[in-house]
């Protein structure tokens, strides 16, 4: 998803992720545009086969921490200290820092929860996972065992298809941008 | 083949011979000066010697607390004319911590001359515990990479086939702290220092001018010959380990790789189980045992979180080294990336266990317990917080991302503040008890530094240059060199 269908698209089926692979390093090199890969599974270094840009996600991740660390902190000041001081064995309550220790495993979930939750929600909305949401894989097979890669078709489509072919495409189409 | 060059021979020497050195001179001078405030206090610190029943410095921090305790409770009978100061003292500091409440106490109700004579005994401990310290510390360089190679069979890990060679020389950096630690500690035995509270005369034998009922509580597993047994036992289980795993790695370069690769597993995993029960009673035994009043029970995993973590940033000091010589040219920036990993995860682990074992302790607030911390709170904060940071808000800040750990300029800072960081908390983990307040960093600290520092490269890089770095018959190496996360 996400590629401007300016081109039409190849879209070839293969049956080993190896194979993907070798042939996403392959296309690319030959000068060939990789659009989409879709895989029942992740397969390792294809992202960097690929050409994809690093996600932004673990920064997303440590400021989503921060703000569970900054809200945790707001929230055991504010109970424990402001508006309701409270006496919990014997422990400082006059100011946050002295209690501080106490407060540490609300601050360590907090951060944790904060990070683990906003970050999947933000993989859900950058993605466009929502329920209801259309399914995007073109083809089933690709939940299961095969893989499936969408070429831009520049140029030659004969010499496109022979060299998907040769890599060990099992199914090759084409799609009118 | 690595080569040992001769510059890097002479440095090695070099740092070995003006540690030793800088520890001779600190220990004479130390020698000396402690002797001034011995002299003229005698006969006064004879008296209290009797008073307080015996003056070891972990000893007299609890005793001295717990009469001060008495102390204050008495107060208003007029027991004695420090109860009367302790209480004032107290109702002085009314609003303060506890903590601090009784530090005051500690300060005004023990006699000066009680305290000249804590202090000449803190003094004379002073140039052993630095030692001690710096020991230890090495010790876990060694060990921590030792338990990790262990750890690479038994786990059939491939992506760090590359790296095992680094290892094993590492591992063999314990022999000599081990050595030294053995010896530290059979002289405390032979009285020679006081180190360690339990190992005083008497202390078990109830009459006995030093007896002391909670240590004598403890002899069954604190005597002395139980003692030299597992010191021994450790010596000899952990240099085994480290001997074997080395000997058949270096059979599988001539030899069949797979067979040598299961042996070593088998190896590996006996020492796992040796070292599970090893790592934690020997930081009772060798660290621990110095507050021998005090216990946490989850203090093994706490020092051997701190071994581990300082051993991961040795390795990567060394990698990358090997690496800046044009060595090692399999190992990538994946296999340093995960090297990084894993000293930042277990830093955050140390911490972790830091924590735990403080806020347990801190919110229960058990005087016999709570000592521990409030020693450290009212005499080492400056320690206490800087090797907080470094051991943890550091590597936080400075090895989180993915970019910082495949920089090698950032893992080489990293590594150095982890290990300064760790060398500074086995300082506060040691000399509280050993040297009190009378603590500082001098000649007697830093000689002892340099002087593990220079053995420790020399083996390491001896041991290094012994075979080729690369494990060539390992089952894995393969997978090791397309290694990729």
């Amino acid at each position: 998803m996400g590629h401007t269908k300016h081109n039409a698209i190849v879209r070839a089926l293969f049956n080993d992720d190896d194979i993907v692979l070798s042939a996403v390093k392959d296309l690319r090199a030959n000068g060939f545009h990789v659009s989409e890969v879709y895989s029942p599974f992740p397969i390792h270094g294809l992202d960097e086969a690929m050409g994809l840009k690093r996600t932004r996600l673990s920064t997303a991740a440590f400021c989503y921490g921060l703000t569970g660390l900054f809200f945790a902190s707001w929230l055991t000041y504010y109970t424990m200290i402001m508006d309701w001081p409270q006496n919990i064995g014997g422990k400082p309550n006059s100011m946050w820092f002295l209690n501080m220790p106490s407060f540490v495993p609300v601050m360590f979930e907090l951060t944790v929860f904060f990070a683990a939750h906003l970050m999947c929600w933000s993989y859900f909305a950058v993605n466009g996972l929502y329920p209801g949401a259309k399914a995007q894989n073109p083809d089933p097979r690709t939940t299961d065992d095969h893989f499936l890669m969408e070429v831009e078709l520049e140029g030659d489509e004969d010499a496109l298809n022979k060299k998907l072919k040769d890599l060990g495409a099992l199914e090759i189409s084409k799609i009118e941008a | 083949m690595f080569e040992f060059s001769t510059k890097a021979k002479q440095l090695a020497i070099g740092l070995t011979a003006v540690g030793a050195i800088l520890w001779v001179v600190g220990f004479a001078m130390n020698g000396s000066s402690s002797h001034e405030a011995d002299h003229g206090h005698d006969a006064h610190a004879t008296e209290m010697h009797a008073e307080h029943e015996n003056d070891y410095p972990g000893e007299a921090h609890a005793s001295m607390i717990e009469s001060s305790i008495a102390a204050d409770a008495h107060a208003e009978a007029g027991h004695d004319a420090h109860a009367e100061e302790a209480h004032d003292a107290h109702a002085e500091h009314e609003n303060d911590y506890p903590g601090e409440a009784h530090a005051s106490m500690i300060e005004s109700s023990i006699a000066a001359d009680a305290r000249a004579e804590h202090v000449h005994h803190q003094q004379q401990n002073r140039p052993w515990s630095a030692l001690y310290v710096a020991a230890i510390f090495f010790l876990g360089l060694g060990l921590g990479q030792l338990f990790f190679l262990a750890i690479q069979y038994i786990a059939q890990a491939g992506w760090s086939a590359g790296l095992l060679r680094v290892m094993e020389a590492q591992a063999f950096t314990i022999i000599i702290p081990l050595i030294v630690i053995a010896l530290i500690t059979f002289l405390g035995l032979g009285h020679v220092h006081h180190m360690f509270h339990w190992m005083v005369e008497g202390i078990n034998i109830e009459g006995h001018k030093n007896y002391d009922e909670i240590i004598a509580g403890k002899r069954g597993f604190l005597n002395p010959t139980f003692f030299i047994i597992r010191v021994l036992v450790y010596i000899g289980g952990w240099v085994w380990a480290a001997r074997m795993l080395r000997k058949n790695s270096l059979l599988s370069d001539t030899g069949d790789g797979v067979e040598m690769w299961k042996k070593n597993r088998k190896v590996g995993a006996i020492f796992t189980v040796f070292y599970a029960v090893t790592s934690s009673t020997s930081a009772w035994d060798l660290i621990m045992s110095i507050d021998t009043h005090w216990f946490s029970t989850l203090f093994g995993w706490y020092t051997f979180a701190g071994m581990f973590v300082s051993s991961f940033a040795a390795t990567i000091l060394v990698t990358l080294y090997l690496k800046s010589k044009g060595l090692l040219e399999w190992v990538n920036y994946n296999h340093i990336h995960d090297l990084g990993k894993f000293m930042f995860a277990f830093s955050v682990f140390w911490t972790y266990l830091w924590f735990s074992q403080f806020v347990l302790i801190w919110y229960a607030n058990i005087p016999e317990e709570v000592t521990y911390y409030m020693q450290r709170w009212d005499q080492y904060k400056v320690p206490f917080f800087t090797m907080l940071s470094l051991n943890f808000i550091f590597p936080v800040l400075a090895i989180l991302s993915r970019p910082a750990k495949r920089v090698p300029g950032t893992l080489v800072m990293a590594a150095v503040f982890v290990l300064v960081g760790h060398y500074m908390d086995h300082y506060v983990m040691i000399m509280p008890g050993t040297v009190g307040d009378q603590y500082g960093f001098g000649l007697v600290e830093l000689g002892p530094i340099l002087f593990f520092a220079g053995l420790f490269i020399y083996v390491m890089l001896s041991n290094l240059a012994k075979a080729p770095l690369l494990h060539k018959n390992h089952p894995m190496m393969v997978e090791s060199k397309h290694f990729q996360q």
